[in-house]
């Protein structure tokens, strides 16, 4: 199997993401210029996250527009894997791979704290390893997370199942005071209706050893890889 | 040529956090009756073309790249 690791001008946890592929999961990884069309054979594509072309107009709005985009739509269209991390998610909204948007967060703060998140459901590709008994601890930070969408898509996310993470309290409850932006409905993870695709505010790549202080990003990070795994067998 | 104005603007059930921090501000400074501030994005462009094919274009820009119709409205004006 193979990662394919995005890197837009302006991507800054590319090289997080790259490590953690490399060295956690012992997986072969490459990383992906935003000016190539291919994305090599990739099973699994990487849109990581920082400042892609300064945030410039909106945030993920021009990364959308590089020539390394169509062949990550087709991929995904194909039913190939996507994960967008932060900068990622807000690409993958941009790109109209998943619906609604992210903005300003509603305390205006950037956020850089580690939050809690609850698995909403447990059999897919991206959280069949997650446990049940207990929300993902797993760090934030971003300025622009918001989660917004209009009330038919959110409603259409609830039924689909398409919601893969909230943002909740250390006992599992999704409150408001748990919520660090004002996102509807505290969201922190949407998934496209085939699954597919994922884009989440979370870092995964940053809770993924000891010694930053929680490894729960591994079981969304494991899950994916045994998921891709099955999938060649 | 056409000289083009586009204003951009979170549409009006998003809660505008910029706006609401501002609103605040000019309330300290003692402008008490100010109400419902809110941020938006103007863009000044030049485009070649006559008004109609301008107008046509400009419609363009904005709905494939220069606002979010998630979460954005938009206008423009053209002037010759």
């Amino acid at each position: 199997m193979k990662v394919g690791v995005v890197r837009f001008p302006g991507s800054n946890c590319d090289q997080d993401a790259y490590h953690v592929f490399k060295d956690v999961f012992g997986v072969s990884v490459q990383y992906l210029w935003h000016q190539e069309e291919s994305i090599n054979e990739s099973d699994l594509v990487i849109l990581p996250g920082g400042f892609s072309y300064g945030d410039y107009l909106r945030t993920g709005a021009v990364a959308r527009l590089s020539p390394v985009m169509k062949s990550i739509i087709a991929h995904a269209h194909r039913g190939g894997y996507v994960l967008g991390i932060c900068n990622g998610f807000q690409i993958l909204c941009e790109a109209g791979l998943l619906p609604g948007a992210l903005i300003r967060n509603t305390g205006l703060k950037f956020r850089c704290t580690q939050a809690w998140l609850r698995t909403e459901r447990h059999d897919t590709v991206w959280t069949s390893a997650a446990p049940k008994d207990r929300p993902l601890q797993i760090p934030i930070a971003h300025g622009e997370g918001r989660y917004v969408a209009d009330s038919e898509t959110l409603t259409a996310l609830e039924n689909e199942g398409q919601i893969a993470f909230r943002y909740c309290t250390a006992d599992g409850d999704p409150t408001e005071h748990a919520n660090p932006n004002g996102s509807m409905r505290n969201i922190a993870g949407v998934m496209n209706r085939e699954g597919n695709v994922l884009g989440m505010m979370p870092h995964p790549e940053r809770a993924a050893e000891a010694l930053l202080g929680s490894t729960d990003g591994r079981f969304i990070l494991e899950s994916i890889v045994s998921a891709i795994r099955a999938r060649a067998r | 040529m056409p000289h083009v104005k586009v204003y951009i603007t979170l549409k009006p059930t998003l809660l505008d956090a910029q706006g609401r921090v501002v609103e605040h501000a000019l309330g300290t400074l003692g402008y008490s009756r100010v109400h419902d501030v809110r941020i938006g994005k103007y863009l000044s462009m030049t485009v070649e073309g006559d008004r109609g094919a301008v107008e046509r274009d400009v419609k363009e820009m904005c709905e494939r790249l220069l606002a979010n119709p998630t979460i954005e409205d938009y206008r423009f004006e053209v002037d010759e």
